[in-house]
Protein backbone atom coordinates (compact mmCIF):
# COMPACT_ATOMS: atom_id res chain seq x y z
CA UNK A 1 0.00 0.00 0.00
CA UNK A 2 2.67 2.60 1.19
CA UNK A 3 4.52 1.19 -2.12
CA UNK A 4 1.64 2.57 -4.35
CA UNK A 5 1.06 5.64 -2.39
CA UNK A 6 4.94 6.45 -2.85
CA UNK A 7 5.47 5.75 -6.82
CA UNK A 8 1.98 7.66 -7.68
CA UNK A 9 3.24 10.28 -5.78
CA UNK A 10 6.49 10.28 -7.98
CA UNK A 11 4.68 9.29 -11.00
CA UNK A 12 2.33 12.49 -10.92
CA UNK A 13 5.34 14.64 -9.82
CA UNK A 14 7.30 13.47 -12.51
CA UNK A 15 4.18 13.60 -15.45
CA UNK A 16 3.38 17.24 -14.13
CA UNK A 17 7.44 18.71 -14.35
CA UNK A 18 7.33 17.22 -17.79
CA UNK A 19 4.03 18.50 -18.94
CA UNK A 20 5.43 21.80 -17.55
CA UNK A 21 8.66 21.42 -19.63
CA UNK A 22 6.61 20.74 -22.32
CA UNK A 23 4.86 24.01 -22.65
CA UNK A 24 8.27 25.87 -22.01
CA UNK A 25 9.89 23.59 -24.90
CA UNK A 26 7.06 24.68 -27.29
CA UNK A 27 7.52 28.24 -26.95
CA UNK A 28 11.36 28.02 -27.39
CA UNK A 29 10.38 26.10 -30.76
CA UNK A 30 7.57 28.47 -31.69
CA UNK A 31 10.43 31.35 -31.65
CA UNK A 32 13.07 29.16 -32.96
CA UNK A 33 10.89 28.58 -36.04
CA UNK A 34 10.12 31.72 -36.83
CA UNK A 35 13.64 33.62 -36.04
CA UNK A 36 15.21 30.38 -37.84
CA UNK A 37 13.25 30.99 -41.19
CA UNK A 38 12.43 34.83 -41.32
CA UNK A 39 15.79 36.28 -39.79
CA UNK A 40 17.71 35.19 -43.26
CA UNK A 41 15.09 37.57 -45.16
CA UNK A 42 15.57 40.12 -43.10
CA UNK A 43 16.73 43.03 -44.52
CA UNK A 44 17.04 47.11 -44.70
CA UNK A 45 15.37 47.06 -47.40
CA UNK A 46 12.69 45.25 -46.57
CA UNK A 47 11.48 47.77 -43.21
CA UNK A 48 12.02 50.43 -44.90
CA UNK A 49 10.49 50.66 -48.20
CA UNK A 50 6.73 50.19 -49.69
CA UNK A 51 6.34 47.92 -52.25
CA UNK A 52 7.74 48.56 -55.68
CA UNK A 53 6.36 47.36 -58.86
CA UNK A 54 6.30 44.06 -58.97
CA UNK A 55 6.72 43.22 -55.72
CA UNK A 56 4.22 40.18 -55.86
CA UNK A 57 6.10 38.64 -57.94
CA UNK A 58 9.31 38.78 -55.62
CA UNK A 59 10.87 41.51 -57.13
CA UNK A 60 11.66 44.95 -55.26
CA UNK A 61 10.12 46.64 -52.18
CA UNK A 62 9.23 45.99 -48.44
CA UNK A 63 6.67 46.07 -45.96
CA UNK A 64 6.86 49.72 -44.71
CA UNK A 65 3.17 50.07 -46.03
CA UNK A 66 2.38 47.19 -43.59
CA UNK A 67 4.62 48.09 -40.60
CA UNK A 68 3.16 52.06 -40.66
CA UNK A 69 -0.23 50.65 -41.03
CA UNK A 70 -0.29 48.35 -38.26
CA UNK A 71 0.84 51.48 -36.10
CA UNK A 72 -1.29 54.02 -37.12
CA UNK A 73 -3.78 51.54 -36.37
CA UNK A 74 -2.87 50.35 -33.63
CA UNK A 75 -1.61 53.68 -31.38
CA UNK A 76 -5.20 55.61 -32.90
CA UNK A 77 -7.02 52.22 -31.41
CA UNK A 78 -5.52 52.18 -28.06
CA UNK A 79 -6.06 56.26 -28.01
CA UNK A 80 -9.37 55.33 -28.70
CA UNK A 81 -10.45 52.77 -26.64
CA UNK A 82 -8.47 54.56 -23.54
CA UNK A 83 -10.55 57.65 -24.12
CA UNK A 84 -13.37 55.27 -23.38
CA UNK A 85 -12.41 52.96 -21.25
CA UNK A 86 -11.00 55.17 -18.22
CA UNK A 87 -13.92 57.43 -17.73
CA UNK A 88 -15.77 53.35 -17.79
CA UNK A 89 -13.41 52.27 -15.04
CA UNK A 90 -13.39 55.51 -13.42
CA UNK A 91 -17.07 55.74 -13.15
CA UNK A 92 -17.22 52.13 -12.28
CA UNK A 93 -14.80 52.32 -9.33
CA UNK A 94 -15.71 55.74 -7.84
CA UNK A 95 -19.50 56.32 -8.04
CA UNK A 96 -20.90 52.93 -8.25
CA UNK A 97 -18.76 51.64 -5.60
CA UNK A 98 -21.39 51.07 -3.13
CA UNK A 99 -23.38 49.33 -5.71
CA UNK A 100 -21.53 46.11 -5.24
CA UNK A 101 -24.31 43.90 -7.34
CA UNK A 102 -24.86 46.29 -9.82
CA UNK A 103 -20.92 46.38 -10.25
CA UNK A 104 -20.79 42.57 -9.87
CA UNK A 105 -23.14 42.66 -12.80
CA UNK A 106 -20.82 45.00 -14.98
CA UNK A 107 -17.83 42.95 -14.59
CA UNK A 108 -19.55 39.86 -15.28
CA UNK A 109 -21.31 41.55 -18.57
CA UNK A 110 -17.40 43.19 -19.60
CA UNK A 111 -15.39 39.66 -19.25
CA UNK A 112 -18.37 38.07 -21.27
CA UNK A 113 -17.59 40.97 -24.02
CA UNK A 114 -13.91 39.45 -23.66
CA UNK A 115 -15.10 36.36 -24.31
CA UNK A 116 -16.38 37.81 -28.41
CA UNK A 117 -14.38 36.64 -30.93
CA UNK A 118 -12.80 39.23 -33.48
CA UNK A 119 -13.85 37.51 -36.87
CA UNK A 120 -17.47 38.65 -35.11
CA UNK A 121 -16.52 42.28 -34.24
CA UNK A 122 -14.67 42.25 -37.64
CA UNK A 123 -18.13 41.16 -39.17
CA UNK A 124 -20.46 43.70 -37.23
CA UNK A 125 -17.65 46.22 -38.64
CA UNK A 126 -18.59 45.22 -42.18
CA UNK A 127 -22.26 45.77 -41.27
CA UNK A 128 -22.15 49.01 -40.10
CA UNK A 129 -19.76 50.22 -42.87
CA UNK A 130 -22.24 49.00 -45.40
CA UNK A 131 -25.08 50.43 -43.48
CA UNK A 132 -23.27 53.94 -43.51
CA UNK A 133 -22.14 53.75 -47.09
CA UNK A 134 -18.42 54.09 -45.88
CA UNK A 135 -15.84 52.04 -47.63
CA UNK A 136 -12.43 50.34 -46.37
CA UNK A 137 -10.34 52.46 -44.40
CA UNK A 138 -7.96 52.99 -41.76
CA UNK A 139 -10.77 55.12 -39.95
CA UNK A 140 -13.35 51.86 -39.81
CA UNK A 141 -10.28 49.37 -38.82
CA UNK A 142 -9.69 52.19 -35.73
CA UNK A 143 -13.12 52.23 -34.78
CA UNK A 144 -13.90 47.85 -34.85
CA UNK A 145 -10.05 47.10 -32.48
CA UNK A 146 -11.30 49.82 -30.55
CA UNK A 147 -14.42 48.60 -30.06
CA UNK A 148 -12.81 44.87 -29.88
CA UNK A 149 -9.44 46.19 -27.08
CA UNK A 150 -12.12 48.61 -25.01
CA UNK A 151 -13.49 45.39 -22.82
CA UNK A 152 -10.20 44.21 -22.43
CA UNK A 153 -9.10 47.41 -21.03
CA UNK A 154 -11.31 48.37 -18.92
CA UNK A 155 -11.36 44.89 -16.97
CA UNK A 156 -7.29 45.54 -16.85
CA UNK A 157 -8.08 48.90 -15.31
CA UNK A 158 -10.55 48.02 -13.51
CA UNK A 159 -8.09 45.43 -11.55
CA UNK A 160 -5.88 48.01 -11.09
CA UNK A 161 -8.89 51.00 -9.76
CA UNK A 162 -10.05 47.85 -7.20
CA UNK A 163 -7.48 47.50 -5.03
CA UNK A 164 -7.23 51.40 -4.09
CA UNK A 165 -8.69 51.62 -0.22
CA UNK A 166 -12.09 53.18 0.47
CA UNK A 167 -9.81 55.44 2.90
CA UNK A 168 -8.52 57.11 0.22
CA UNK A 169 -11.94 57.68 -1.52
CA UNK A 170 -12.95 59.48 1.57
CA UNK A 171 -10.22 61.37 2.34
CA UNK A 172 -10.25 63.36 -0.54
CA UNK A 173 -14.21 63.66 -0.19
CA UNK A 174 -13.48 65.06 3.46
CA UNK A 175 -11.15 67.67 1.44
CA UNK A 176 -13.84 68.95 -0.32
CA UNK A 177 -13.59 67.69 -3.60
CA UNK A 178 -16.12 66.55 -6.06
CA UNK A 179 -16.20 62.93 -7.48
CA UNK A 180 -14.16 63.90 -10.81
CA UNK A 181 -11.59 65.45 -8.65
CA UNK A 182 -11.43 62.07 -6.32
CA UNK A 183 -11.70 60.62 -9.59
CA UNK A 184 -9.06 61.84 -12.40
CA UNK A 185 -6.72 63.96 -9.54
CA UNK A 186 -6.51 60.81 -6.73
CA UNK A 187 -7.52 57.41 -8.61
CA UNK A 188 -5.85 58.23 -11.87
CA UNK A 189 -2.45 59.47 -10.23
CA UNK A 190 -2.45 56.23 -7.89
CA UNK A 191 -3.74 53.60 -10.70
CA UNK A 192 -0.93 55.12 -13.38
CA UNK A 193 1.64 52.03 -13.67
CA UNK A 194 -1.44 49.47 -13.19
CA UNK A 195 -2.84 51.66 -16.36
CA UNK A 196 0.76 51.69 -18.27
CA UNK A 197 0.50 47.75 -18.15
CA UNK A 198 -3.63 48.00 -19.13
CA UNK A 199 -2.84 50.03 -22.25
CA UNK A 200 0.07 47.84 -23.64
CA UNK A 201 -2.08 44.99 -23.08
CA UNK A 202 -4.23 45.98 -25.25
CA UNK A 203 -1.84 47.51 -27.82
CA UNK A 204 -0.42 44.63 -27.92
CA UNK A 205 -3.93 42.74 -28.45
CA UNK A 206 -4.95 45.32 -31.43
CA UNK A 207 -1.44 44.76 -33.36
CA UNK A 208 -1.46 41.49 -33.81
CA UNK A 209 -5.42 40.98 -34.56
CA UNK A 210 -6.24 40.06 -38.42
CA UNK A 211 -9.23 38.54 -38.33
CA UNK A 212 -11.26 42.20 -36.91
CA UNK A 213 -9.51 44.17 -39.76
CA UNK A 214 -9.72 41.54 -42.79
CA UNK A 215 -13.28 43.50 -43.53
CA UNK A 216 -12.75 47.01 -42.12
CA UNK A 217 -9.30 48.25 -42.98
CA UNK A 218 -8.74 46.53 -46.51
CA UNK A 219 -5.25 46.25 -47.88
CA UNK A 220 -3.11 48.52 -50.26
CA UNK A 221 0.59 48.89 -51.17
CA UNK A 222 0.46 52.56 -49.94
CA UNK A 223 0.83 54.21 -46.50
CA UNK A 224 -2.12 55.79 -45.62
CA UNK A 225 -2.80 59.82 -45.54
CA UNK A 226 -5.53 60.04 -44.02
CA UNK A 227 -8.28 58.05 -41.95
CA UNK A 228 -10.69 57.67 -45.23
CA UNK A 229 -7.80 55.49 -47.33
CA UNK A 230 -7.68 51.93 -46.81
CA UNK A 231 -4.61 50.49 -44.87
CA UNK A 232 -1.94 47.47 -45.01
CA UNK A 233 -1.42 46.06 -41.39
CA UNK A 234 1.33 43.63 -40.46
CA UNK A 235 -0.62 40.53 -39.90
CA UNK A 236 -2.43 40.51 -43.05
CA UNK A 237 0.31 41.05 -44.84
CA UNK A 238 1.90 37.82 -43.46
CA UNK A 239 -0.99 36.03 -44.47
CA UNK A 240 -1.34 36.95 -48.11
CA UNK A 241 2.28 36.80 -48.63
CA UNK A 242 2.25 33.16 -47.54
CA UNK A 243 0.04 32.17 -49.76
CA UNK A 244 1.77 33.43 -52.34
CA UNK A 245 3.46 29.96 -54.61
CA UNK A 246 6.89 32.34 -55.02
CA UNK A 247 10.03 31.78 -52.60
CA UNK A 248 10.84 35.26 -52.23
CA UNK A 249 7.28 36.57 -51.64
CA UNK A 250 6.80 33.58 -48.90
CA UNK A 251 9.78 34.44 -47.37
CA UNK A 252 8.80 38.29 -46.71
CA UNK A 253 5.80 36.73 -44.85
CA UNK A 254 8.10 35.02 -42.42
CA UNK A 255 10.61 38.51 -42.33
CA UNK A 256 7.15 39.91 -41.51
CA UNK A 257 6.55 37.25 -38.92
CA UNK A 258 9.62 38.01 -37.01
CA UNK A 259 8.87 41.74 -37.01
CA UNK A 260 5.64 41.14 -35.34
CA UNK A 261 6.85 38.91 -33.12
CA UNK A 262 9.55 41.11 -32.10
CA UNK A 263 7.25 44.11 -31.51
CA UNK A 264 4.54 41.59 -29.36
CA UNK A 265 7.73 40.64 -27.56
CA UNK A 266 8.68 44.12 -26.73
CA UNK A 267 5.59 44.92 -25.64
CA UNK A 268 5.21 41.95 -22.94
CA UNK A 269 8.23 42.53 -21.90
CA UNK A 270 8.15 46.06 -21.20
CA UNK A 271 4.55 45.54 -19.58
CA UNK A 272 5.37 43.19 -17.12
CA UNK A 273 8.73 45.75 -15.95
CA UNK A 274 6.21 48.60 -15.70
CA UNK A 275 3.94 46.01 -13.31
CA UNK A 276 3.57 47.34 -9.99
CA UNK A 277 5.63 45.39 -7.57
CA UNK A 278 2.85 43.86 -5.04
CA UNK B 1 -14.95 78.99 -8.75
CA UNK B 2 -17.42 76.63 -7.05
CA UNK B 3 -19.96 76.67 -9.61
CA UNK B 4 -17.90 75.61 -12.22
CA UNK B 5 -15.98 73.35 -10.35
CA UNK B 6 -19.94 71.82 -10.18
CA UNK B 7 -20.29 72.16 -13.42
CA UNK B 8 -17.01 70.23 -14.91
CA UNK B 9 -18.48 67.47 -12.28
CA UNK B 10 -21.41 67.31 -13.55
CA UNK B 11 -20.57 67.60 -17.14
CA UNK B 12 -17.65 64.57 -16.23
CA UNK B 13 -20.02 62.60 -14.53
CA UNK B 14 -22.44 62.42 -17.74
CA UNK B 15 -19.80 61.81 -19.78
CA UNK B 16 -18.99 58.97 -17.53
CA UNK B 17 -22.20 57.54 -17.35
CA UNK B 18 -22.32 57.93 -21.09
CA UNK B 19 -19.13 56.15 -22.19
CA UNK B 20 -20.43 53.25 -19.51
CA UNK B 21 -23.57 52.74 -21.67
CA UNK B 22 -22.23 52.96 -24.84
CA UNK B 23 -20.21 50.07 -23.89
CA UNK B 24 -23.02 47.84 -22.60
CA UNK B 25 -24.89 48.81 -25.22
CA UNK B 26 -22.11 47.44 -27.65
CA UNK B 27 -22.83 43.92 -27.73
CA UNK B 28 -26.52 44.81 -28.42
CA UNK B 29 -25.92 46.73 -31.09
CA UNK B 30 -23.89 43.82 -32.61
CA UNK B 31 -26.61 40.91 -32.22
CA UNK B 32 -29.37 43.85 -33.82
CA UNK B 33 -26.40 44.12 -36.59
CA UNK B 34 -26.02 40.86 -37.62
CA UNK B 35 -29.53 39.97 -37.42
CA UNK B 36 -30.77 42.87 -39.19
CA UNK B 37 -27.70 41.47 -42.39
CA UNK B 38 -29.00 38.07 -42.16
CA UNK B 39 -32.25 38.74 -41.71
CA UNK B 40 -33.02 38.32 -45.54
CA UNK B 41 -31.43 34.82 -45.40
CA UNK B 42 -33.64 34.15 -42.64
CA UNK B 43 -36.68 34.97 -44.71
CA UNK B 44 -36.06 32.98 -47.43
CA UNK B 45 -34.32 29.65 -45.19
CA UNK B 46 -35.57 27.86 -42.48
CA UNK B 47 -33.23 28.17 -39.33
CA UNK B 48 -33.06 24.43 -39.09
CA UNK B 49 -32.31 23.81 -42.70
CA UNK B 50 -29.33 26.44 -42.49
CA UNK B 51 -28.25 24.81 -39.23
CA UNK B 52 -28.47 21.07 -40.14
CA UNK B 53 -28.37 20.42 -43.89
CA UNK B 54 -25.27 19.54 -45.14
CA UNK B 55 -25.58 21.43 -48.88
CA UNK B 56 -23.21 24.47 -49.21
CA UNK B 57 -23.76 25.39 -52.89
CA UNK B 58 -23.82 29.71 -52.40
CA UNK B 59 -24.51 30.22 -56.50
CA UNK B 60 -27.95 27.77 -56.19
CA UNK B 61 -28.81 29.47 -53.20
CA UNK B 62 -28.21 26.50 -51.25
CA UNK B 63 -26.70 27.33 -47.18
CA UNK B 64 -26.19 24.44 -45.23
CA UNK B 65 -23.92 25.30 -42.11
CA UNK B 66 -23.94 21.99 -40.53
CA UNK B 67 -20.43 21.24 -42.02
CA UNK B 68 -18.61 24.19 -40.64
CA UNK B 69 -20.40 23.83 -37.63
CA UNK B 70 -19.34 20.18 -37.05
CA UNK B 71 -15.61 21.23 -37.83
CA UNK B 72 -15.10 24.14 -35.59
CA UNK B 73 -16.84 21.67 -32.82
CA UNK B 74 -14.28 18.73 -33.83
CA UNK B 75 -11.24 20.81 -34.06
CA UNK B 76 -11.90 22.76 -31.00
CA UNK B 77 -12.90 19.65 -29.10
CA UNK B 78 -9.64 18.07 -30.52
CA UNK B 79 -7.77 21.18 -28.99
CA UNK B 80 -9.05 20.75 -25.70
CA UNK B 81 -8.24 17.11 -25.07
CA UNK B 82 -4.30 17.75 -25.89
CA UNK B 83 -4.51 20.99 -24.30
CA UNK B 84 -6.06 20.07 -21.22
CA UNK B 85 -4.09 17.28 -19.22
CA UNK B 86 -1.47 19.46 -20.16
CA UNK B 87 -2.83 22.26 -18.55
CA UNK B 88 -4.05 20.58 -15.76
CA UNK B 89 -0.67 18.84 -14.79
CA UNK B 90 1.45 22.19 -14.98
CA UNK B 91 -0.63 24.05 -13.34
CA UNK B 92 -0.44 21.48 -10.44
CA UNK B 93 2.96 21.52 -10.97
CA UNK B 94 3.82 25.16 -10.87
CA UNK B 95 1.31 26.55 -7.50
CA UNK B 96 2.43 23.28 -5.61
CA UNK B 97 5.55 21.17 -6.47
CA UNK B 98 7.68 23.66 -8.54
CA UNK B 99 9.91 26.31 -6.24
CA UNK B 100 8.35 29.93 -6.10
CA UNK B 101 11.32 31.07 -8.33
CA UNK B 102 9.85 28.68 -11.15
CA UNK B 103 6.54 30.03 -11.29
CA UNK B 104 8.04 33.32 -11.13
CA UNK B 105 9.72 32.13 -14.19
CA UNK B 106 6.76 30.75 -16.05
CA UNK B 107 4.94 33.82 -15.90
CA UNK B 108 6.69 35.43 -18.24
CA UNK B 109 6.34 32.27 -20.45
CA UNK B 110 2.95 32.30 -20.24
CA UNK B 111 2.65 36.04 -21.20
CA UNK B 112 4.42 35.88 -24.31
CA UNK B 113 2.73 32.63 -25.53
CA UNK B 114 -0.69 34.89 -25.10
CA UNK B 115 0.66 37.40 -26.29
CA UNK B 116 1.99 36.21 -30.19
CA UNK B 117 -0.98 37.32 -32.54
CA UNK B 118 -2.74 34.71 -34.25
CA UNK B 119 -1.36 34.87 -37.58
CA UNK B 120 2.12 33.83 -35.80
CA UNK B 121 0.97 30.37 -34.63
CA UNK B 122 -0.82 30.17 -37.85
CA UNK B 123 2.88 31.06 -39.86
CA UNK B 124 4.46 28.29 -37.20
CA UNK B 125 1.44 25.77 -37.84
CA UNK B 126 2.24 25.34 -41.69
CA UNK B 127 6.22 24.87 -40.98
CA UNK B 128 6.17 22.61 -38.16
CA UNK B 129 2.47 20.61 -37.52
CA UNK B 130 1.88 20.50 -40.78
CA UNK B 131 4.54 18.82 -42.30
CA UNK B 132 4.70 16.91 -39.10
CA UNK B 133 1.33 15.64 -39.52
CA UNK B 134 1.40 14.71 -43.20
CA UNK B 135 4.79 13.11 -43.10
CA UNK B 136 5.22 11.69 -39.93
CA UNK B 137 1.96 10.71 -38.18
CA UNK B 138 0.00 9.78 -41.08
CA UNK B 139 1.67 7.09 -42.20
CA UNK B 140 1.83 6.17 -38.94
CA UNK B 141 -1.82 5.56 -39.14
CA UNK B 142 -2.52 4.41 -42.21
CA UNK B 143 -3.76 7.73 -43.15
CA UNK B 144 -3.29 9.72 -46.48
CA UNK B 145 -2.98 13.39 -45.54
CA UNK B 146 -0.66 16.06 -46.88
CA UNK B 147 -1.00 17.33 -43.18
CA UNK B 148 -3.62 20.55 -43.87
CA UNK B 149 -6.41 18.68 -41.19
CA UNK B 150 -8.53 18.71 -38.27
CA UNK B 151 -5.79 17.36 -36.38
CA UNK B 152 -2.82 20.11 -37.36
CA UNK B 153 -5.60 22.55 -36.64
CA UNK B 154 -6.68 21.33 -33.31
CA UNK B 155 -2.33 21.07 -32.10
CA UNK B 156 -2.26 24.66 -33.28
CA UNK B 157 -5.54 25.45 -31.33
CA UNK B 158 -4.31 23.56 -28.30
CA UNK B 159 -0.90 25.21 -28.56
CA UNK B 160 -2.75 28.67 -28.48
CA UNK B 161 -5.27 28.04 -25.76
CA UNK B 162 -2.51 27.28 -22.70
CA UNK B 163 -2.02 30.46 -22.34
CA UNK B 164 -5.56 31.34 -21.75
CA UNK B 165 -6.22 28.17 -19.50
CA UNK B 166 -3.29 27.95 -17.83
CA UNK B 167 -3.80 31.53 -16.30
CA UNK B 168 -7.16 30.44 -14.90
CA UNK B 169 -6.32 27.33 -13.93
CA UNK B 170 -3.34 29.13 -11.61
CA UNK B 171 -5.81 31.64 -10.08
CA UNK B 172 -7.94 28.71 -9.15
CA UNK B 173 -5.59 26.54 -7.03
CA UNK B 174 -4.05 30.23 -5.90
CA UNK B 175 -7.64 31.02 -4.32
CA UNK B 176 -7.82 27.45 -2.57
CA UNK B 177 -7.12 28.34 1.30
CA UNK B 178 -3.58 27.05 2.16
CA UNK B 179 -5.73 25.48 5.45
CA UNK B 180 -7.10 22.85 3.65
CA UNK B 181 -3.76 21.20 2.16
CA UNK B 182 -2.77 21.32 5.17
CA UNK B 183 -5.21 19.71 7.43
CA UNK B 184 -5.03 17.01 4.20
CA UNK B 185 -1.26 16.71 5.02
CA UNK B 186 -1.70 16.34 9.04
CA UNK B 187 -4.10 13.46 8.23
CA UNK B 188 -1.15 11.41 6.52
CA UNK B 189 -2.03 12.05 2.82
CA UNK B 190 1.01 12.42 0.70
CA UNK B 191 1.30 16.02 -1.34
CA UNK B 192 -0.37 14.16 -4.52
CA UNK B 193 -3.05 12.73 -2.64
CA UNK B 194 -3.82 15.82 -1.10
CA UNK B 195 -4.17 17.65 -4.55
CA UNK B 196 -6.16 14.97 -6.28
CA UNK B 197 -8.69 14.33 -3.26
CA UNK B 198 -9.04 17.85 -1.81
CA UNK B 199 -7.56 20.50 -4.44
CA UNK B 200 -8.73 19.27 -7.45
CA UNK B 201 -12.58 18.64 -5.84
CA UNK B 202 -12.79 21.96 -4.22
CA UNK B 203 -11.43 23.95 -7.78
CA UNK B 204 -13.80 21.79 -9.69
CA UNK B 205 -16.19 24.76 -10.56
CA UNK B 206 -13.10 26.77 -11.64
CA UNK B 207 -11.30 24.20 -13.21
CA UNK B 208 -14.47 23.42 -15.26
CA UNK B 209 -15.32 27.02 -16.37
CA UNK B 210 -11.32 27.28 -17.22
CA UNK B 211 -11.96 24.44 -20.05
CA UNK B 212 -15.35 25.55 -20.88
CA UNK B 213 -14.21 29.42 -21.48
CA UNK B 214 -11.17 28.14 -23.30
CA UNK B 215 -13.52 26.04 -25.64
CA UNK B 216 -15.45 29.02 -26.17
CA UNK B 217 -11.98 30.76 -27.12
CA UNK B 218 -10.63 28.39 -29.37
CA UNK B 219 -14.03 28.19 -31.24
CA UNK B 220 -13.35 31.59 -32.24
CA UNK B 221 -9.88 31.26 -33.32
CA UNK B 222 -10.04 32.47 -37.00
CA UNK B 223 -6.57 32.77 -39.24
CA UNK B 224 -4.14 29.98 -37.28
CA UNK B 225 -6.98 27.26 -38.12
CA UNK B 226 -7.66 29.11 -40.95
CA UNK B 227 -4.26 28.55 -42.12
CA UNK B 228 -3.63 25.04 -41.15
CA UNK B 229 -6.87 22.84 -41.50
CA UNK B 230 -7.25 22.76 -45.62
CA UNK B 231 -10.50 24.79 -45.60
CA UNK B 232 -12.15 21.73 -47.64
CA UNK B 233 -16.15 22.01 -47.42
CA UNK B 234 -17.34 18.40 -46.12
CA UNK B 235 -17.70 16.60 -43.02
CA UNK B 236 -14.37 15.48 -42.31
CA UNK B 237 -14.47 11.63 -41.13
CA UNK B 238 -11.06 11.17 -39.65
CA UNK B 239 -8.80 13.65 -37.41
CA UNK B 240 -6.25 13.55 -40.73
CA UNK B 241 -8.89 15.11 -42.96
CA UNK B 242 -9.43 18.35 -44.23
CA UNK B 243 -12.17 20.72 -42.70
CA UNK B 244 -13.44 24.43 -43.05
CA UNK B 245 -14.53 26.03 -39.57
CA UNK B 246 -17.20 28.39 -39.16
CA UNK B 247 -14.36 31.91 -38.61
CA UNK B 248 -12.74 30.34 -41.41
CA UNK B 249 -15.87 30.76 -43.60
CA UNK B 250 -16.41 34.12 -42.85
CA UNK B 251 -12.89 35.22 -43.19
CA UNK B 252 -12.17 33.26 -46.42
CA UNK B 253 -15.40 34.70 -48.46
CA UNK B 254 -15.25 37.96 -48.02
CA UNK B 255 -14.13 39.05 -51.19
CA UNK B 256 -16.29 37.28 -53.48
CA UNK B 257 -19.34 37.48 -51.31
CA UNK B 258 -20.57 40.62 -53.01
CA UNK B 259 -21.03 38.89 -56.40
CA UNK B 260 -23.40 36.17 -54.99
CA UNK B 261 -26.91 36.92 -54.08
CA UNK B 262 -27.36 36.55 -50.24
CA UNK B 263 -23.91 35.06 -49.60
CA UNK B 264 -23.17 38.07 -47.40
CA UNK B 265 -26.29 37.49 -46.01
CA UNK B 266 -25.21 33.88 -44.86
CA UNK B 267 -22.02 34.99 -43.97
CA UNK B 268 -23.38 37.60 -41.45
CA UNK B 269 -25.45 34.19 -40.37
CA UNK B 270 -22.15 32.44 -39.30
CA UNK B 271 -20.94 35.73 -37.64
CA UNK B 272 -24.62 35.91 -35.85
CA UNK B 273 -24.15 31.53 -34.87
CA UNK B 274 -20.77 32.10 -33.71
CA UNK B 275 -21.79 34.91 -31.27
CA UNK B 276 -24.61 33.80 -29.79
CA UNK B 277 -22.91 30.55 -29.26
CA UNK B 278 -19.89 32.07 -27.53
CA UNK B 279 -22.04 33.90 -26.22
CA UNK B 280 -23.98 31.31 -24.27
CA UNK B 281 -21.03 29.42 -23.35
CA UNK B 282 -19.49 32.57 -21.65
CA UNK B 283 -22.72 33.37 -19.76
CA UNK B 284 -23.34 29.46 -18.32
CA UNK B 285 -18.97 29.09 -17.31
CA UNK B 286 -18.73 32.62 -15.96
CA UNK B 287 -21.88 32.38 -14.17
CA UNK B 288 -20.18 29.06 -12.48
CA UNK B 289 -17.24 31.31 -11.41
CA UNK B 290 -19.25 33.90 -9.87
CA UNK B 291 -21.22 30.85 -8.21
CA UNK B 292 -17.73 29.12 -6.65
CA UNK B 293 -16.24 32.35 -5.65
CA UNK B 294 -19.75 33.47 -3.56
CA UNK B 295 -19.52 30.47 -1.35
Amino acid sequence: MTFRRKYEEKFFRGLSFLFTAIIVFVLVQIIWTIAKKGIPSLSWQIISQEPKGGFYFGKEGGILNAIAGSFYLAVSATVLAFVISLPVALFMNVYLIRYQRLLIGIRFFLDVLWGVPSIVYGAFGFTLLMYLGFKNSLGAGIVTVAAMITPIMIRAMDEVLKTIPVGLQEASYALGSTKTETAYKVFFREALPGFATAILLAFGRGIGDAASVLFTAGYTDYIPHSFSEPTATLPLAIFFQLSSPIEEVQNRAYAAAVILTLIVLALSISARLLKPKK
Amino acid sequence: MILSRKLTDSISSKWMLACLTFCLLLPVAIGTGLVFKSSSLLGSHKLSELILSEDWYPSDNQFGFWPFIITSVWVTVLALIISMPLCLLSSIYLTQFAPKWFLKFMRPVIDILAGIPSVVYGVWGLLVIVPFVGDKLSPLFNADSLGYSLLAGAIVLAVMSIPYILNMLLEVFRQIPVELGEASLSLGATKWETIKLVFLRKGSPGILSAFGLGFSKALGETIAVLMVIGNVVQIPQSVFDSGYTLPGLIANNYGEMMSIPSYDSALMFGALLLFVIIVIINIIFRYIIYKSELV
